[in-house]
């Protein structure tokens, strides 16, 4: 029982990473249409402009502050991110209106190696480590209610925490501010948006900005918990299925599409892997996408339409 | 002589339903592949055989399968790297268990079997268009990718997947030096492209781009869009799986999951948008892109860096070639989204009227 519910937890924790993630693709995907492949890539970027700063600032100022090393450097990454994001809107976005998804898709394919190589380029390819002081050590849990107990991560909480909030956050801007309103309306139609004068090219960089922001915030936990590698690009291809099973254009979701997948992953690999011969979180997610493609096409929140492309 | 068409009469039939309708196309493409079987054997080196044109061969193979798909039906893939590992893995099956199957046999089975895994893949697709239906063969790759790597009875209980196959021979004809896998395989791409120019000028071709174009008017004057669809899923990956096939036999000779990985379907993908999507010269000239380009680049940036006066790492070479390719494949969208076949029959055009353009 207590295995039972330690994988359950455990599954719920990397279901809201990969919520994280796949927050990236929606906002941007109803925003603007554009399927952004690049996500992955802009968390290995945020995460690995994140940690060298980190690195470098203390060096530079020669201080030794850990905390206001490590608030300095999330500001320098935010800037970065945001540059980032100025710079997608200004060379490729604005140049590929109205051409066809494929070609979109390819296009963040192109901006999604760019920022790799760029990346370990300017920051280097090694194995980074993001320190923000979050609490290591495992505690245990419910042992009143049953034998042993059960053993979790501080670290987990903290991040649980940390993306509750940001989606809070999320959720107040894009309800309560008027740039929030804007978003919403180019979301739901690009030309009446439009003729109602609400800049276009303005709100593509802000959500890619906003992107940017939870890419970053998917980086420091993820990086955190396992290290800043090149392997952290892939966790956007993990998070694909979730955007399927959840709705592309729906951030509730994006969360708890993110959830059950997380929890369906851990609990198939160690319920069901044995079988098998194991491995299967990697393809399980996506057969779950699939099953859901053929009776349910619109995803769990997504709005129905007959087609969709 | 101009390359002209005027004066040019179509009195039967035949001629008028030639796949080359213009004599001087007709001639080139004679002489190229003239010149393939007969000129590039005696001028190149066995380095160039083996890094470039067997890699080009058989990428734009599979890049013609991908093409059938993505470019003539319009329904975007991104699990050909899958395909290519069933036909490779399923070829190596039919070689090792049927005893007296010949290489080229097994290829072909082996590219049947594709085609039926590419036909279950393809179910979805009845049900979603465009990035929706991306994401469910990004199923059929990962879910490939698992069995080649766990299920020991597809690699013959190798560990880690990774199988081998011996020098290969065709009716006596023992395929080991460079040159012979050249010919091998230009032998088979030729064939296939003229099946696949013929399908798509025929009335399957028709469906598939009638569905492409607009899908309910497709169904409405007639056309099944379940037995269009899935038609095309299969012919393209037959080819893929050809392909798989032989760039495992011919060009690898041994090999592991990981030579179809995901990569390997987005970098098809991009040698379809990148040549010109619906366009069976665009497949090779994206497969040449995507082939040439990295290996240009890793020559060429050192040589460069050189030239600043700076010391050039083998890592950052390798990153400098991703931002690159990166760069562009954005540049190449932006400045020709229809892609180097569109930059072709442009160039056609402007030889049509030349040397008196107005």
């Amino acid at each position: 029982m207590s295995f039972f519910l330690e994988t359950l937890l455990g599954g719920l924790m990397s279901g809201m990473l990969y919520s994280l993630v796949a927050l990236g693709f929606v906002l941007i995907y109803k925003a603007s249409g554009v399927f952004n492949f690049a996500q992955g890539a802009m968390v290995l970027f945020a995460a690995l402009s994140m940690a060298r700063f980190s690195e470098w600032i203390p060096e530079w100022l020669g201080m030794d502050n850990l905390l206001m090393a490590n608030l300095l450097a999330i500001v320098v990454s935010v800037v970065v991110m945001f540059a980032v994001a100025w710079l997608i809107e200004r060379l490729v976005l604005r140049h590929l209106v109205n051409q066809e998804g494929a070609t979109l898709l390819m296009a963040t394919l192109g901006i999604g190696y760019f920022l790799d190589g760029l990346g370990q380029t300017v920051f280097g390819s090694d194995i980074y480590k993001i320190d923000v002081g979050m609490p290591k050590e495992p505690v245990m849990m419910l042992e009143s209610v049953f034998e042993g107990g059960i053993l979790i991560n501080k670290e987990d909480f903290v991040a649980a925490l940390i993306s509750a909030m940001l989606v809070l956050a999320l959720t107040i801007f894009f309800q309560k501010t008027s740039t929030g309103r804007a978003l919403r309306a180019v979301a739901d139609d690009h030309q009446a948006a439009q003729s109602i004068g609400i800049p276009l090219g303005r709100i593509w960089v802000i959500v890619w900005c906003v992107a940017g922001i939870t890419a970053l915030v998917a980086g420091i936990i993820w990086g955190s918990k396992l290290g800043v590698q090149f392997s952290l690009q892939t966790v956007a291809l993990r998070a694909l299925p979730v955007v399927i099973l959840g709705g592309l254009t729906s951030v509730p979701g994006a969360i708890i599409g993110g959830l059950i997948i997380g929890v369906g992953e851990k609990l198939s690999e160690v319920f069901l892997g044995p079988y098998v011969g194991g491995g299967i979180e990697i393809w399980f997610a996506y057969m779950l996408a699939l099953m859901f493609l053929l009776f349910r096409p619109q995803g769990l929140f997504g709005e129905k339409i007959i087609y969709r492309d | 002589m101009f390359y002209r068409e005027n004066g040019q009469f179509k009195t039967t039939y035949k001629s008028d339903q030639q796949v080359f309708a213009i004599p001087q196309d007709r001639w080139a493409i004679l002489a190229i592949i003239a010149f393939a079987f007969l000129g590039i054997p005696l001028l190149v080196d066995e380095y160039i055989f083996r890094a470039i044109l067997i890699p080009f061969l058989i990428l734009s193979l599979a890049a013609l399968g991908v093409n059938i798909l993505v470019g003539y039906c319009g329904q975007i893939t991104l699990g050909a790297g899958a395909f290519m590992a069933v036909g490779a893995y399923a070829a190596y099956n039919f070689l090792i268990r049927v005893s007296g199957m010949p290489a080229l046999g097994a290829i072909l089975l082996g590219g049947l079997t594709a085609a039926a895994v590419g036909i279950v893949f393809g179910i979805p697709s009845l049900r979603v268009r465009g990035l929706y239906l991306a994401v469910a063969t990004l199923a059929a790759q990962f879910f490939c990718d698992w069995a080649f790597l766990r299920v020991k009875w597809f690699t013959n209980d190798s560990s880690s997947g990774s199988v081998s196959v011996a020098d290969i021979s065709l009716m006596g004809w023992t395929i080991n030096s460079a040159t012979d896998k050249y010919l091998f395989c230009l032998g088979i791409l030729v064939v296939f492209s003229l099946m696949a120019k013929n399908l798509v000028r025929s009335a399957i071709g028709r469906q598939w781009m009638a569905i492409r174009d607009m899908d309910v008017a497709a169904t409405v004057i007639g056309i099944r869009p379940m037995y269009a669809k899935l038609s095309a899923f299969a012919v393209s990956s037959f080819y893929v799986g050809v392909a798989g096939g032989l760039w495992g036999f011919v060009h690898l000779g041994s090999w592991e999951p990981a030579a179809f990985s995901i990569d390997r379907s987005f970098q098809l993908l991009f040698m379809v948008i990148i040549g010109g999507m619906g366009s069976i010269a665009g497949s090779f000239f994206g497969a040449a892109f995507i082939v040439i380009l990295p290996i240009f680049l890793n020559q060429m940036l050192p040589l460069i860096g050189g030239l600043f006066g700076l010391e050039v790492s083998i890592a950052l070479v390798a990153h400098v070639e991703i931002m690159v390719f990166g760069a562009l494949i954005i540049f190449f969208l932006i400045v020709e989204p229809h892609g180097i076949a569109r930059l072709w029959s442009t160039g056609r055009e402007k030889l049509r009227l030349w040397p008196f353009p107005h």
